[in-house]
């Protein structure tokens, strides 16, 4: 396969995931092919098995460092691409799996796989930017594919993503859901929360639970307290922030202040 | 004699990360692999101790593609845990819910991943080029799953409205109508869809394969059903342990499972078709006829055939749901705790996942056991590639290649979802 000329090559690569992010791309119904007639498709595996040479313009990275292996390959991939964007929760904040990371170290040298010995994996589950240079994280688990073209074409153009970095809060505002807290329907991360979801759980009648990670500036210090109003005890109020995102840093430090 | 190892380290147009290995001794196959070095995530370990009502969402991680298996098969665990019954208007969403996900992951898998095999391509995008019309009409069914996903579930991927009991907001009537006509404008591509996939070309590769899935449930299989087998297997989704088990090699961050007693068998779309063919829709029947589809089908590589009879099914099933749709009285039943142990199966498009949970009377779980489908299939994998691939070893290697990858690929693994759950035994000093 020949790189045609003039056009960028996209590499989507895989680190510890459920697939669902670069999913989101395929998800793209609509506007699929018109990304495939933009950009090389030079390296997506689960797309297809034509390969291209590196260097690549744009990779994007799911996923989570969990192997000694993976860090090595993380790295190869870093040298390869010109920009390196993560998409999703397990990228930019460890994901679900960073849920290890919470186990005491002496718990774990007491525990017994079936073949250990047949097993290679690190002790913690990190992001991609504890490792390399990012230039880009996109949210989300999963990302908003529409905020995925959007950092695309940003890409592509040379230009700056245009991806608010306020609450769910002001998407719920922008929708016209009457408040969940507020109204006493649900316990809600919704306030300190990264927006990008659309606010999709208060409007389904149930509370945010922070699949987006924190928002800038976030003040979950002071939301807690109304969470407990709303019958969360302390070991609740410690599991409701250690979900998806809960080695991203105010999520992880609010979570230990509520060590029972 | 020559020996020859064939290699393939990233087997592409799967989910999830997986390579092959085939030792060739001159004109004998040796040894073939299937490599899953997927990191395992270890769900199984960090459920314990979450409240009963976060596993869904938690489950629904352990894979982008199938969540909505995830968290059909967690809720109905709770459920039997908890002696839980849902009302029939809850039990018609879940299956709408279901038919979705059919949809959309069949479609990608036909569509964007094992067409090319057939049509000779590296990929979807690539075949686009020369076949626009197949890939845009592959992408509008697919667009269609996902608009169930997103109206019932709130997204396509890790959909957010499940919960045990029911879910957290139902629809109306109004609001579910106008999916209709968006399902019956798939419903006739997808007929079109499966004229064009039965005139591929099949190896003629068969396999006595043990077939496994739901069944006996008086419909084809999504949530309820008992656990049936070609070769005899009847039990109820709690007789699981008993009959099924799980073995750890070496070459596999998936552990691997077998019938006890018995060895390898199958599930996925081929096994559901053959095990419950007479219970489908009738323009899926007339469609199976039509393809050349028996009654079942012991070739995998027609499995894409099966699967576009199922996505016929998915969408008569969808618009049966939503034309008889009556809105429950309330969108979950109240739960009233108590310990104990739950187990469900329920049919993910790649096949059977069974899920098992322990939980403490405040809630909590203390164990947990996830099965997914694709597991239970990596003997079967390897198994077809022992059969099928001596037949192959005179062509060259490209090409062999190609065709032991095909044979992977009929059965659509996940490998992101079966590596999820290296099992960890907690062991106090």
């Amino acid at each position: 396969m020949a790189k045609a000329p003039g056009k960028p090559k996209l590499a989507v690569w895989k680190f510890a995931s459920c697939d669902g992010c670069q999913l989101s791309l395929l998800d793209c119904e609509d506007e699929l092919l018109a990304v495939a007639g933009a950009v090389e498709i030079a390296y997506f595996p689960e797309a297809t098995r034509g390969v291209l040479k590196g260097p690549y313009d744009v990779s994007l990275v799911e996923g989570s460092v969990t192997t000694p292996h993976d860090l090595e390959r993380l790295k190869d991939v870093r040298r390869q691409s010109r920009s390196l964007i993560t998409i999703g929760a397990c990228a930019t904040a460890g994901g679900i799996q960073a849920l290890r990371n919470f186990k005491d170290v002496k718990e774990f040298t007491n525990i017994v796989y079936a073949h250990p010995e047949y097993i290679s994996t690190l002790e913690k589950s990190t992001p991609i930017g504890a490792h390399v240079e990012v230039d880009y994280e996109l949210r989300g688990c999963p990302i908003n594919k529409h905020q995925l073209l959007e950092v695309l074409t940003a890409y592509l153009h040379g230009r700056k993503p245009n991806i608010p970095s306020h609450s769910v809060c002001m998407e719920c505002k922008l929708r016209g859901t009457v408040c969940v807290l507020v109204r006493g329907a649900a316990a809600c991360l919704g306030p300190v929360t990264h927006a990008g979801c659309g606010a999709i759980c208060p409007a389904y009648n149930r509370g945010c639970y922070g699949c987006f990670g924190p928002k800038e500036t976030p003040n979950p210090q002071s939301l807690s307290p109304r969470l407990a109003d709303r019958g969360l005890d302390e070991r609740a109020l410690q599991r409701v922030y250690r979900t998806f995102n809960a080695t991203a840093e105010a999520f992880q430090k609010e979570s230990e202040r509520h060590d029972a | 004699m020559t020996r020859k190892t064939i290699k393939v380290d990233v087997l592409a147009r799967v989910e999830g990360e997986g390579g092959l290995r085939l030792v060739i001794d001159g004109n004998t196959l040796r040894e073939a692999e299937l490599k899953i070095f997927e990191p395992p995530r270890f769900f199984e370990a960090f459920l314990r101790g979450r409240n009963y009502t976060e596993v869904p969402d938690i489950t629904a991680r352990i894979c982008g593609i199938c969540p909505v298996a995830y968290q059909m098969s967690a809720v109905h665990a709770m459920e039997d845990a908890l002696g839980i019954t849902v009302s029939h208007p809850i039990r018609e969403l879940r299956r709408l819910l279901y038919c979705g996900e059919w949809v959309e992951s069949h479609v990608l898998h036909m569509y964007m991943l094992h067409a090319p095999d057939f049509l000779g391509y590296e990929g979807a995008v690539e075949m686009a080029k020369d076949y626009p019309d197949i890939v845009q009409t592959g992408l509008r069914i697919k667009k269609a799953g996902n608009a169930i996903l997103k109206l019932l579930g709130g997204r396509e991927i890790h959909p957010i409205n499940v919960r045990v009991g029911g879910f957290y907001r139902v629809p109306t009537k109004r609001e579910l109508a106008p999916l209709r006509e968006e399902l019956q404008r798939a419903l006739e591509m997808s007929l079109n869809a499966v004229r064009l996939i039965a005139g591929f070309e099949f190896p003629d590769c068969t396999r006595d394969y043990e077939m496994v899935s739901l069944g006996k449930a008086g419909e084809y299989p999504f949530n309820a059903g008992r656990v049936v087998s070609s070769k005899g297997v009847d039990i109820t989704p709690q007789e699981y342990d008993a009959h099924f088990e799980e073995y750890h090699v070496e070459h596999s961050n998936a552990l691997h499972s077998r019938r006890v007693g018995a060895g390898s068998y199958l599930t996925g779309p081929i096994a559901r078709y053959s095990l419950n063919s007479a219970l489908l829709s009738p323009l899926a029947k007339q469609a199976a006829r039509e393809a050349g589809l028996e009654a079942t089908c012991n070739n995998p590589f027609r499995s894409i055939v099966v699967r576009a009879v199922e996505v016929i099914f998915a969408f008569e099933e969808a618009l049966r749901v939503i034309d008889a749709y009556e809105p429950p009285d309330r969108p979950f039943e109240d739960v009233a705790l108590r310990a104990g142990t739950g187990y469900a199966c329920t049919e993910a498009p790649r096949g059977m996942l069974y899920h098992r949970y322990s939980i403490a009377e405040d809630g909590a779980i203390l164990d947990a056991k996830i099965v997914p489908p694709t597991s239970q299939n990596l003997p079967s994998i390897e198994d077809d590639l022992r059969t099928f691939a001596p037949a192959w070893l005179q062509q060259d290697t490209n090409r062999l290649r190609h065709l032991c990858e095909q044979t992977i690929r009929n059965h659509d693994p996940c490998i992101s979802c079966s590596v999820h759950f290296l099992k960890l035994d907690i062991v106090r000093v």
